[in-house]
Parts: structure tokens; sequence; C-alpha cells
């Protein structure tokens, strides 16, 4: 009996030191951490705090989403960054989803020679690295674009050239109304598809729900055109000389290169990455189950909205949303060609002028990584709902 | 009436020559076009002319679509490349696309291109400069390494290459020896014959290093590191004791969590604060660190899938065995883990040296910013196209072959069947 309750006992002293050694190792790395920084910004005449997010930024930003100026605080510079991240981010995300479904699906095509240039897109393009991709849209594509007066252009709607893209800018009144608009169209095709599903399991009925989706997302908002005083004219660039040699576009909105870069390098480098995913998925659902579902009567397209696509979602989506996290990582790479990124605005230049290194270095990962848990939180959450309950 | 009917085993006759004679048309005419500039559609309005081959070429193509024709190649090319309209016009766009661009690209990448030089006066034509880069070729591979020293980078890395080819051939019993001697001993004896300063050879601090031999060398002691970081990170992350579990997690996640690029900012701008005054770490070591740790995080990850992938029955197996916990781990289930995860282990590897770049961020430069410098040359000024092209295809045979390997290596390794 003795012997036994002291193995016990034995045994929990043995799971408590490792664990006591690492701990304590852990805490007094943190507190040699410590001390060594305070008497190093005590030495610099420095102290640790966060209000200097309130003093005036004095440095201007090429491209910003909100109004910014030098005359602005260093948490409204913070701002501008993560807004631009944001941006970039965001039409990465778009473009990487298509041209990857696009090439996924094209490695899996029947036809031989479209299934081997996909297969070369994705050996390509994933196997260079990407800064090298963005210094190559950079320094080497764009710059390959003609000045102004020679702009490439787009039925003189919108002129591509090495200072950037114009666009028309999109000039609204009644905006609001519009946007109400759209969400009371988004919420009625929730409903037609909730009546439509309850059509079929009760009564057998098929409703046409793409249709209806679809003219009711075109109805509602034109109505508000026609009756409520939302209109939309459009500001379109023009060319303006500045000096017998010198001209330059006004008007419109300029997308500048270092974005055009970033998000064409990005959007190609993540498609590799999506589209290797996509075809995983689309191949991982057994061909039994399109046989099963094809000897129940659906045809080819019931099939594939029914049967494949679900399970092929399932598959798909939680390493497609790592994709899209790793491209929002990835964006930071904007400092090396200076697209105004959080990292540049706030870990460059705001770090350089005012010197608090621990404090700039720690809200820019503090960020990203609330931006990483945040959606891995979601994932496992996601994950959780959709996998299949097994008996 | 036969002739309009639509394609079938009894018309194949007629059919097979008239739709092999409109494609063949169509292949000649883009043919043409791109490499010589002859447009043999020329009489036809202009937009309907440049779309000539696509339309010339379907029509060939939906008369040859005969299933089931009896002739095996006709069956095998229309089952590939032909069986829909939609097939038809896709196969036609893709060699459209394809072989019009292959001229300028053949001209800017060879016959064009300038070979002959020693300055960009000396690139006259109108396509690549690859003056440029033979000038340059010996910053790229050895970045400021001073000329009279770049021997002991040579020597380093062609002993490195014949110890690994012989690792491949000796016996079984000294392969282990090799390894071991390789992945402990060998790189401190490389570093020190490329840092120099012992031994009559000259000093050459690391802010010189840099070019292709310095990514090498910060993926190589990168990989050697972080994989035995990595495992235990995973070990941990799975352990029983819930600090070093806790700790596990939050390190992972915290390296998972936050872009390579403010790691590399955090090791050179917020790393120096934490130091006693005075004392001072050199540049790359501290690249090395940050490197290191982070990709550890994502090896420890890929390690996990493995061992969560481990049917239970092996963990009860080994304990039944009256295995510990670390014979367990390192005779039973890590080799069984590592083995299921190669892909895994390779893509991060991977991601690895394609990270390497990046630390351009603290003022090393390896390839690519041996090239930024290079085309900020006031005398070179415009070769950036040449200058990345380069590096992307030196950055893609490294990779291509790793991503190679690994898969022969899963191959090799698989136990199934």
């Amino acid at each position: 009996m003795n012997l036994k309750k002291f193995n016990i006992e034995n045994k929990k002293i043995k799971n408590l030191i490792p664990q006591a050694i690492t701990i304590a190792a852990l805490i007094s790395v943190i507190i040699y951490f410590a001390t060594n920084a305070q008497i190093n910004m005590g030495n610099r005449g420095i102290a640790f705090g966060f209000g200097f997010l309130n003093q005036e930024a004095s440095f201007d930003i090429t491209f910003s989403l909100i109004d910014y100026d030098g005359s602005y605080s260093y948490g409204r510079a913070f701002l501008v960054g993560l807004l631009n991240t944001i941006l970039v981010s965001v039409i990465g995300i778009f473009f990487a989803t298509i041209i990857g479904v696009v090439i996924g699906v094209s490695r899996l095509s029947e036809n031989y020679l479209i299934a081997k240039v996909a297969e070369w897109y994705v050996e390509i393009f994933r196997n260079i690295p990407l800064i090298l991709q963005i210094f190559f849209w950079y320094f080497a594509a764009l710059r390959a674009l003609p000045l102004p007066e020679n702009a490439i252009n787009f039925n003189d709607i919108s002129y591509l050239t090495i200072k950037g893209w114009y666009v028309p800018k999109f000039i609204w009144t009644n905006f609001d109304i519009f946007f109400y608009s759209i969400m009371l169209a988004i919420i009625s095709i929730y409903f037609i598809n909730n009546y439509a599903t309850k059509q079929r399991e009760q009564l057998g009925k098929q409703l046409p729900t793409f249709t209806l989706s679809f003219l009711t997302l075109i109805i509602f908002p034109l109505i508000t055109f026609l009756f409520f005083g939302v209109s939309l004219t459009f500001d379109y660039p023009f060319l303006k000389q500045l000096s017998p040699t010198v001209y330059t576009f006004d008007g419109g909105v300029s997308i500048i290169p270092e974005l055009i870069a970033l998000a064409v390098a990005l959007s190609m480098y993540t498609a590799t990455f999506i589209a290797e995913n996509v075809r995983a998925g689309i191949l991982g659902v057994s061909k039994g189950q399109k046989e099963a579902a094809a000897s129940i009567g659906l045809n080819k397209n019931q099939i594939l909205k029914l049967v494949v696509m679900p399970q092929a979602l399932r598959i798909i989506i939680p390493p497609t949303t790592n994709q899209y996290l790793n491209l929002t990582k990835n964006s930071s790479l904007a400092a090396a060609i200076a697209y105004p990124d959080i990292v540049l605005v706030f870990a460059g230049t705001a770090l350089m002028q005012t010197g608090r290194a621990i404090e700039i270095i720690s809200i820019t990962m503090l960020t990203y990584l609330t931006l990483s848990i945040s959606i891995s939180i979601f994932m496992n959450w996601y994950n959780k709902k959709m996998a299949i309950k097994e008996k | 009436m036969e002739l309009i009917s639509k394609p079938n085993k009894q018309n194949l006759k007629t059919y097979l020559p008239i739709g092999t004679f409109f494609i063949f048309l169509g292949l000649l005419d883009v043919t043409l076009n791109a490499f010589a500039g002859i447009d043999i559609s020329g009489f036809l309005p202009s937009k309907i002319s440049y779309f000539f081959p696509i339309i010339i070429g379907f029509i060939g193509f939906y008369l040859i679509r005969v299933e089931f024709s009896g002739l095996r190649n006709l069956d095998i090319l229309n089952k590939n490349i032909n069986s829909n309209n939609f097939n038809a016009f896709l196969t036609l766009l893709t060699l459209y696309i394809l072989i019009k661009s292959i001229p300028p690209l053949l001209n800017w990448f060879i016959l064009d291109a300038n070979f002959v030089g020693t300055s960009k006066d000396d690139c006259t034509g109108e396509g690549a400069c690859w003056v440029f880069i033979k000038v340059w070729f010996n910053r790229f591979m050895y970045g400021l390494y001073p000329d009279p020293e770049q021997w002991r980078i040579n020597v380093a890395f062609i002993t490195l290459f014949a110890l690994v080819g012989v690792t491949f051939f000796v016996s079984q019993k000294l392969k282990k020896y090799f390894i071991l001697f390789l992945i402990f001993v060998y790189p401190i004896i490389a570093i020190k014959l490329i840092s120099g300063g012992e031994f009559g050879l000259k000093y050459v601090e690391t802010a010189a290093w840099g070019g292709l031999s310095l990514t090498f060398i910060i993926s190589a002691f990168a990989i050697i590191f972080c994989f035995p970081i990595g495992v235990f990170l995973a070990l941990g992350r799975r352990s029983n004791l819930p600090a070093i579990k806790y700790i596990s997690i939050g390190f992972i996640e915290l390296w998972r969590g936050v872009p390579l690029i403010t790691v590399l900012f955090m090791s050179a701008v917020m790393f120096p604060m934490f130091l006693p005054d005075g004392t001072f770490i050199d540049k790359l070591i501290r690249v090395l660190i940050a490197i290191t740790l982070f990709e550890a995080a994502y090896m420890a990850e890929v390690v996990r899938g493995g061992l969560q992938a481990l049917p239970k029955g092996q963990y009860e197996a080994a304990r039944s065995l009256g295995m510990g916990y670390w014979k367990m781990n390192v005779l039973i289930i890590l080799p069984q883990a590592l083995k299921l995860v190669i892909p895994g282990i390779a893509n991060t590897l991977l991601a690895l040296v394609k990270d390497t770049p990046l630390i351009f961020v603290v003022g090393l430069m390896e390839l690519a910013g041996m090239i930024g410098l290079a085309k900020t040359n006031p005398k070179w000024l415009g070769m950036a196209m040449e200058g990345y092209v380069f590096a992307g295809l030196v950055f893609w045979i490294i990779c291509y072959a790793m991503s190679r390997y690994s898969q022969r290596l899963e191959k090799r390794l698989s136990t199934e069947r």
C-alpha cells in the first residue's frame, strides 16, 4: 500500500519538476529582458508609454483612404496604415480566389492542354519567392508602362501609365439610400431562399431561386435610382499639362503602382496555393457520391450543387482561409516597395521618428496577432459546425 | 445533303481531311503571323483576321469530332483536347496564346539579347542585357565578400556537396556517422572557414557576406536549428503537463500570427533594447535566430499533424512494452509521424528558403538584395527586368528541385503497399 502511494506521489513530483523549471526559466528570461529594457530606456531618456500616439506625426503618407496629412497624430497614421493593409488584402483575396478556383478547376480539366498549362502556372508561381515577384512587377513590369502623355487609353475612361492607373471616380448622391436598398435586397434574398426550400421540402415544387434572387438584387437598387433621387455620375480623369514637357492626369482616382504591383503579385502567388486546395477538395469527393447522386435521378447541375460542392467545400475552406491569412500577413512585404501599409508607416517611419521600438513593434505585432487569432477562432468554430457528424 | 449532316462514322472520310486542313490552316496562319509577320488572312476585315485561326480551327475541330471513329489516334485526340465545343475553343485559345507569346519571349531572352561586352553600352539589341548578369555575377554569388578570399566560400560549398554525395553511397553503418558529422561538425568548420580570423585566414565581417551563398548559409543553418525546435514544440503542445502545453501553444501561435518581416524588424530594432547596454550580437546571428524561431513554429504545427494522425494503438503498444516517454517518442512515434508529414516538412523548408530574401529589412543582402543594389548603380540603371528574371530563375530551380526531391522521398519511404 505504502509503495503504491509513494509511486503516485513520486509521479506527481516527477510531473511537477519539469513544469516548475520551464516556468522559472521563462519568468527569469522575461525579468532579465525587462530590467535591461528599463535600464536602456532610462539611459536614452524615454519612458515606456503609449502617449506618443496622440502626438503630431508630421510626416506625409502617399496613399490614404481617410483624411490624413502631417498634422494628424501617430494614432491616425496607424489607422491609415491599417486601412491600407486591409485594402490590399481584400483586393488580393478577391483576385486570388478567382484565379485560384479557375486554375484549380483547370488542373482537373479533361482537356490535356488546359490541365498542363494550369499545372505549369502553379509550378512556376509557387516556386518563386513572393518578394521577387513583387519586385518584378514593381521595378520591371510596371516601370515599362508609358508616361502620362502616351498613356494606354481604355476608351477615354481610364488610363494606365507609369505613375499608376487612373480610373473614374464615382460621385453618388444619396448613397445611403442606395446602400440600404442593397441591404434590403440581400435580406429579401435570404427569405426567398428560405421560402423556396420550404416549398421544395413540403410540396416538392422547384422554384427558380437563382433567377428570383438575381432579379431582386437588380430591381431594388433600380427603384432607388428611379424614385428616391439616387444618382451616380463619374468624374473622368483627364490629361493636364503642368509644363511644356511634364504631363499628369487630373480628376478621377489614381491607383498607385505600388498597390497594383502588390495586389498582382499577392493574388498570383496565393492563387497557386488556393488552386491546390480546390483541386484536392474536388478530388476528395469520392466517385461513388456522384454515381449515387446520378442514380437517384439528379441532373448534372444538381449533382454539382447538392452533392459535390458541399462536400468539396468542407475540404477546401479551412486551408483556403489559412491562405487568406497568409496573404494578409504577406501584404507586409509592401514595405519593400514603399506601399504605405502598417509596417511601412508605423514600424518604419513612425518608429524612426519616435525611437519607441518596443511600443511600436508590439502594437504592430499585436495587430497582426489579433487578426490571426480571431480568424483561427472563427475557423475552429466553422470546422466544428461543418464536420460530418459520424454516428 | 450528306455534306451538311453532323459528323459521324459514315462521312468521316470526307470530314476528316477537310477538318484537318482547316486546323492546319489555322495553325499555319497564327504561326506565320507570330514568327514571320505574314498575315495570310489579311484580305479579311482586321477584326475577323485577328481571330481567323480560332474560327477556322473551331470549324475544323467540329468536323473531326466523331466518337468511336475506329481510328485510334483520332479518338485519343478527341478525348483529350476536343471532347466538346467548349473544350475545342479552350484548346484553340491556349494554342493561340502560346504560339503568339513564343516569339517575343524568344527574342527578348535569346535572339535580340546581348551576351558579349563589359558595360551597359555594349547592350545595343532590343532584348535582354545579359552582360549585366555576367559583370555582376561574382557579386550576385558572393555579395561584398572580398574577391581574393572567395575561394573559401567555394571550398566550403564544394566540400559540403562532396560530403553529401559521399553520404549517399557509403554503407548504412557509416551513413549515420556521416550524417551526424554533416549536421553537428561540418557547419562549425564551414563557418570558421568563411568568417576566418584564425589559422591565418583573413577575418571577413558578416556584413560583407551576401549573394546566393548567404541565401544558402541562412537556409542551411535555419533548417538545422528549426527542425529539432519544431519537434520539441510539437511534443510540448501535446504534452500532459499543463505548463509546458500552454507555453508551447503560446509560443507557436505568437510566431505564426505575425508576418516574418515584423519579426525581423523586432530582431533589428527591438531586441537590442532587451540586452545589457554595450552587448552586441552580430546582425546575421540575430536574423538567424529570428528566422529559426519563426519557421520552428510552422514546423511544430506540421509535426503535430503527424503526431495526431498516428493511431492511438502505437502509443499504447509502446507503453505496454514498458517504454518511457522519450524512448516511446524517439523510437516509435516520431519516425512514423515524421514520415507521414514529409510533404508538410518540405513545404515549410521551401517557405524558409523563399523567405530568406526578406533579410533586406535589416540591411543584409542575399541574391535579391544584391540585385537591388546592382540595379541602382548609376552605370547600370534600367536593368531591373534582367536582374529579377535571373533571380527568379535561380530561386525557381532551387525550389522546384526541392519539391521534386520531397515527392520522391515521400514515394520511397511510403510503406503502404
